[in-house]
């Protein structure tokens, strides 16, 4: 099918909006009516046709109008792209390793022509086309990094791998839950996930860096991550947190289930070829709790994961204050029937709500 | 008493040991107001050090209470300077010169063991050969996560940023790169909603 990509705000007015389709192939990160943190890593070789799952990158009806939230943020503030001198070549990586994907992914859309080290490429949503010659900085008109990320859905966590550890040396954070590049940047694995609570005592972050420092080329993986966030903000970065924090307190009974956002992370993981860097995309899905309601099975779910919460993750996660509201509009939405395992939405199997 | 137990925190917060001499063919010494108490200790255990060390030594608030003392343990060399951003042209300049074996031993203050240990990690010296032990105030060098100014000498959790006035909540959170913790608006949620100031460990 041809993507019919929609013109809409990420701030401001708020005009975000899913489309049915979007609904239908949301990245839903609950497998079971809990939650804890786990390494919930699985190899990323595609999915079911349609899903978010099928391509390497996905690329949806937001790609528009998300590339120009990006490109305000920047020029707000460049320090949401940084990139350590060491880091050019897993620069170039990233721009093969995006431009051949969504060549191959998704032809009507991106094309790369390549002879040699000259480079054609042509990015049709964007009305972006450049010949430039493959690893001279020169020949375009940002760092390779900063070039195709301007062009592509979600943030990029660019990792040099060294000393047995993956170390944050470039990036492009702009749709962030609540972590600073500018600040992070340099750190190492522990380092940059030292504020996250329990899962350091749990052992998660080695195993999870055990995972990633072994990811060979060709092998990527993929994991989901979440948070929750009022009104479909991407830029919800620590920089301006003293502008949208107030936004938190803006929901009320009546509002909650329109301006209540799940905010989900598709993060995946791939190794880089010249630089056997890492680089680690985290795509962010945003949907409405009246959105998420209209499929059964994740209604139930919700309510029952956001219940039974520990108060220390819903605090990390910065909803705590709004739990209760948001937990009272979602029971209404849980009549008790069991669920099925996994993620997806199973509407023609699930039973229909009964209230 | 010039030590502190801090207690124990995140992982991208810096730990300090005590100084303890290491073989070298030259010895950097950076010390900072109480930190002088560190170098009379390092000096004790170790009897050769002093004749291939450089000591640069910060007066800070301890002013020059120390300095007889420092003068007379020997070192080759021997420079007392009032701030750490006056003794930083010279120490950029030491560090031009700094060959292979140089041991790094910093003391003070974690604002300017943190500065002193970019400046040396920035020159090349890798972090294995620079030691680290605090003495003295337990104020910390703070980054405003919003306009970015670097606030010094933090003791109250919250604090006010020197430069755009936030008023911000002091974290553990630690980024080598800027020798500096992270401050966060405090009431961003609840615009003037801002807790009483108490000093960071109590």
């Amino acid at each position: 099918m041809t993507l019919q990509f929609n013109d809409e705000t990420f701030r401001d007015d708020y005009t975000f909006t899913n489309s049915q389709r979007a609904i239908d192939r949301f990245p839903f990160p609950f497998h079971e009516d809990s939650y804890m943190y786990s390494v919930n890593m699985e190899q990323h070789q595609g999915g079911p046709k349609g899903s978010v799952y099928e391509n390497r990158f996905d690329v949806d009806e937001h790609y528009i109008s998300e590339m120009k939230d990006r490109a305000q943020v920047l020029a707000e503030d460049p320090l949401r792209c940084q990139s350590l001198p060491h880091m050019n070549l897993a620069g170039w990586d990233l721009l093969e390793l995006i431009m051949v994907s969504k060549s191959e992914d998704y032809p009507d859309l991106f094309e790369l022509h390549r002879d040699g080290n000259n480079w054609h490429w042509i990015n049709r949503p964007l009305g972006i086309e450049d010949k430039f010659v493959f690893l001279d900085n020169a020949s375009l008109p940002y760092g390779p990094m900063e070039y195709i990320t301007r062009q592509t859905q979600g943030d990029f966590a660019v990792l040099d791998q060294r000393d047995e550890n993956l170390w944050l040396d470039a990036g492009m954070i702009t749709t962030q839950a609540d972590w600073s590049l500018d600040f992070d940047i340099g750190m190492n694995f522990f380092e940059w996930h030292a504020p996250v609570p329990k899962a350091n005592e749990m052992g998660i972050f080695i195993r999870a860096l055990k995972f990633l420092l072994n990811v060979q080329q060709g092998t990527p993986a993929r994991r989901l991550n979440w948070t929750m966030t009022v009104n479909p903000l991407l830029d919800t970065s620590p920089e301006n947190y003293h502008k949208w924090g107030v936004q938190k307190t803006g929901l009320t009974p009546q509002n909650v289930g329109s301006k209540q956002f799940l905010r989900v992370e598709l993060q995946t993981f791939f190794r880089l070829p010249r630089s056997n860097g890492l680089v680690f995309p985290i795509r962010c899905y945003l949907i409405a709790l009246e959105d998420i309601v209209t499929v059964p099975k994740w209604g139930r779910r919700l309510h029952r994961v956001l219940r039974d919460i520990p108060d220390e993750l819903a605090t990390y996660k910065g909803f705590i204050d709004n739990k209760p509201m948001i937990v009272d509009y979602l029971s209404k939405f849980d009549d008790g029937q069991p669920t099925s395992a996994g993620i997806w939405p199973e509407k023609d199997s699930e039973p229909e709500l009964v209230v | 008493m010039s030590r502190f137990k801090f207690p124990p925190s995140i992982r991208s917060r810096p730990v300090y040991e005590t100084l303890a001499a290491r073989d070298g063919k030259s010895h950097l010494i950076i010390a900072e107001a109480e930190g002088a108490e560190a170098v009379f200790d390092l000096a004790k255990n170790a009897e050769n050090l002093m004749a291939h060390a450089h000591i640069i030594y910060i007066q800070g608030r301890s002013g020059d209470v120390y300095a007889e003392r420092l003068a007379s343990l020997g070192a080759r060399q021997f420079y007392m300077g009032p701030s750490y951003s006056a003794a930083l042209p010279r120490l950029r300049r030491v560090l031009s010169d700094a060959k292979m074996g140089l041991q790094a031993y910093l003391t003070g203050t974690e604002g300017m063991m943190g500065q002193a240990m970019l400046e040396l990690t920035s020159a090349g010296i890798p972090h294995t050969a620079i030691q680290c032990e605090h003495r003295g105030s337990t104020a910390r060098r703070m980054q405003c996560v919003h306009c970015k100014g670097i606030t010094e000498d933090v003791t109250t959790d919250p604090f006010v940023c020197s430069h755009c006035g936030l008023n911000l909540f002091v974290r553990d959170h630690y980024s080598r790169r800027l020798a500096a913790f992270q401050g966060v608006c405090v009431d961003a949620e609840d615009p003037g909603n801002v807790p009483d100031q108490v000093e960071i460990y109590q």
